[in-house]
């Protein structure tokens, strides 16, 4: 399976089920669907089928290099990775390993974003704090079902953690005081909205978090129509310059500023470069995931807009790079020759089975976004998985399982896509997010050719 | 090549050989919370 396409002045071309990336001039490009189609093709009826627009000397230097990426499997790759998969996911389920909890400190908030999955904090619930007691048992239930898995991860997430500070810190001591014992390593993330960030929560987050994930959503009048404090004013000027002074206590690495888009900002790049030229290094800016009747809600006219924006967005990012001027944006990264293994790839997001999160009250989801949905209720702290049929669904859910992952070249890259995003457009975890799908094809395709056009 | 420039990338078939450890990153706990992102983890077999 090839796929092709043209940005950016590069022809690209990606061969899905190996991997490898080629950047072709146009006559490789004209030839390869060519040959792809006819295996035995040979230059005259290329020459006739490409127009006589390349001379037939060329079509035989061209087609003999395409044949020779094909020879050492870097073109026409067949897709062997289900067996293998499958087998690797009866495994998974069989262990039961979890490795990531997502801990919600605090189902209450101190902003109400309109776009909250949450429920503005309470995820349809009543406000609540999750006690020491209860995040310490989560802690204990992570450690003991680990298994062999060195590395385990907690993310301090809410609503608003801060609004529950003390239990991190205790959670967060607790948890480095069992890991030479456990031969365990614990990375933890605060998630947070900045309104109570100070100095001291900052100086605990840089000593112990490995990773601090800052909510904001670019421009200051973007930010505050969808995340308004309680009493309805805006929430920018409040937290910008906490944000900054994080982002650079932190050496602008191990952090993001992290915000959404909608259909009020569809020229999101613009966020994304205001948060740059702010000072921000790390950026994440990913569009809003809500019920479609919601007026922010991105809908299907808005596509084109967005992906147009993608492209803008790329383009400026390699020219600030160029510019010696550092900028990530965390949905173009790409990580082709580190990246992960093809289990990693293709087996799913891990959500229900090695990534659970837990409410504050100790109920176990398959993740943050199931929370509040009663029938996705995994078992608890205490008694572990009780469901275990459903956290089998979960655990068995990978780019095999959904039927519209099969022919799509972003398979290795988005692992499937969002389960939540899948069931909550389609009633199923196996369904797909059609909208996420299209605007994860741009994304890839861009950040490719970044890599592209910074490896020149 | 003359006509192609090809990226380094990883070996996939390879890395179904010593794969699977389960020791990066998982997705959701990076920066994103509503979407997938597993292409931009690094791998961390060290048995690799």
């Amino acid at each position: 399976m090839v796929h092709q396409y043209k940005n950016n002045g590069y022809n690209i071309v990606l061969d899905v089920n190996s991997g490898q990336v080629h950047i072709v001039d146009d006559i490789v490009y004209d030839l390869i669907p060519l040959i792809e189609e006819k295996r035995d093709a040979k230059s005259d009826y290329l020459f006739e089928k490409t127009g006589g627009r390349y001379p037939l000397e060329e079509i035989e230097e061209a087609s003999g290099e395409i044949r020779e990426l094909k020879k050492n499997g870097g073109l026409f790759t067949e897709d062997t990775f289900e067996p293998y998969i499958n087998k690797f996911t009866e495994f998974k389920k069989e262990g039961g390993i979890v490795k990531a909890l997502c801990l919600h400190i605090a189902h209450d908030c101190n902003l109400r974003c309109r776009y909250c999955f949450a429920s503005k904090g309470e995820y349809h619930g009543q406000k609540a704090l999750m006690s020491y007691e209860v995040g310490k048992q989560a802690l204990d239930f992570l450690i003991g079902h680990s298994g062999n898995r060195v590395n385990l991860e907690v993310d301090f997430f809410g609503g608003e953690p801060t609004m529950n500070f003390d239990v991190v810190k205790k959670l967060v001591a607790y948890g480095r005081s069992r890991e030479e014992e456990a031969n365990k390593k614990f990375r933890f993330t605060l998630t947070t909205n900045g309104i109570l960030l100070n100095d001291e929560i900052l100086e605990f987050a840089n000593k112990e978090m490995g990773n601090l994930v800052l909510s904001i959503d670019g421009r200051r009048d973007v930010n505050d129509r969808m995340r308004p404090t309680a009493s309805g004013s805006g929430s920018y000027d409040i937290i910008m310059p906490k944000f900054k002074k994080a982002a650079d206590s932190r050496n602008q690495t191990n952090y993001y500023v992290r915000g959404t888009y909608t259909h009020y900002n569809t020229d999101f790049s613009e966020d994304v470069l205001h948060l740059h030229d702010c000072g921000f290094e790390q950026i994440s800016v990913e569009p809003a995931v809500s019920d479609p009747k919601e007026d922010y809600a991105l809908r299907e006219e808005d596509v084109p807009v967005l992906l147009e924006q993608y492209d803008l967005l790329a383009k400026e990012i390699i020219k600030r790079r160029k510019e010696g001027r550092f900028i990530n944006f965390f949905h173009f990264m790409i990580d082709l020759e580190g990246g992960p293994c093809v289990a990693k790839r293709l087996s799913g997001c891990g959500a229900g089975g090695e990534y659970m999160a837990v409410t504050p009250w100790g109920d176990l989801y398959p993740c943050h976004q199931f929370v509040g949905n009663e029938e996705f209720k995994l078992g608890n702290v205490y008694d572990g998985v009780v469901n275990k049929e459903l956290s089998g669904k979960f655990t068995s859910c990978n780019v095999y399982t959904k039927a519209k992952c099969a022919d799509c070249f972003a398979k290795f890259y988005c692992s499937g896509g969002c389960m939540a995003n899948s069931y909550n457009s389609t009633g199923d975890i196996n369904g797909n997010y059609e909208l996420g799908c299209i605007l994860q094809r741009k994304r890839v395709e861009c950040a490719i050719m970044i890599k592209a056009a910074l490896s020149e | 090549m003359k006509h192609v420039k090809t990226l380094n990338t990883r070996d996939y078939s390879k890395s179904t050989v010593k794969g699977g450890c389960g020791e990066c990153q998982t997705s959701c706990q990076s920066a994103c919370k509503t979407s997938c992102t597993v292409g931009n983890q690094s791998c961390e077999n060290k048995d690799r």
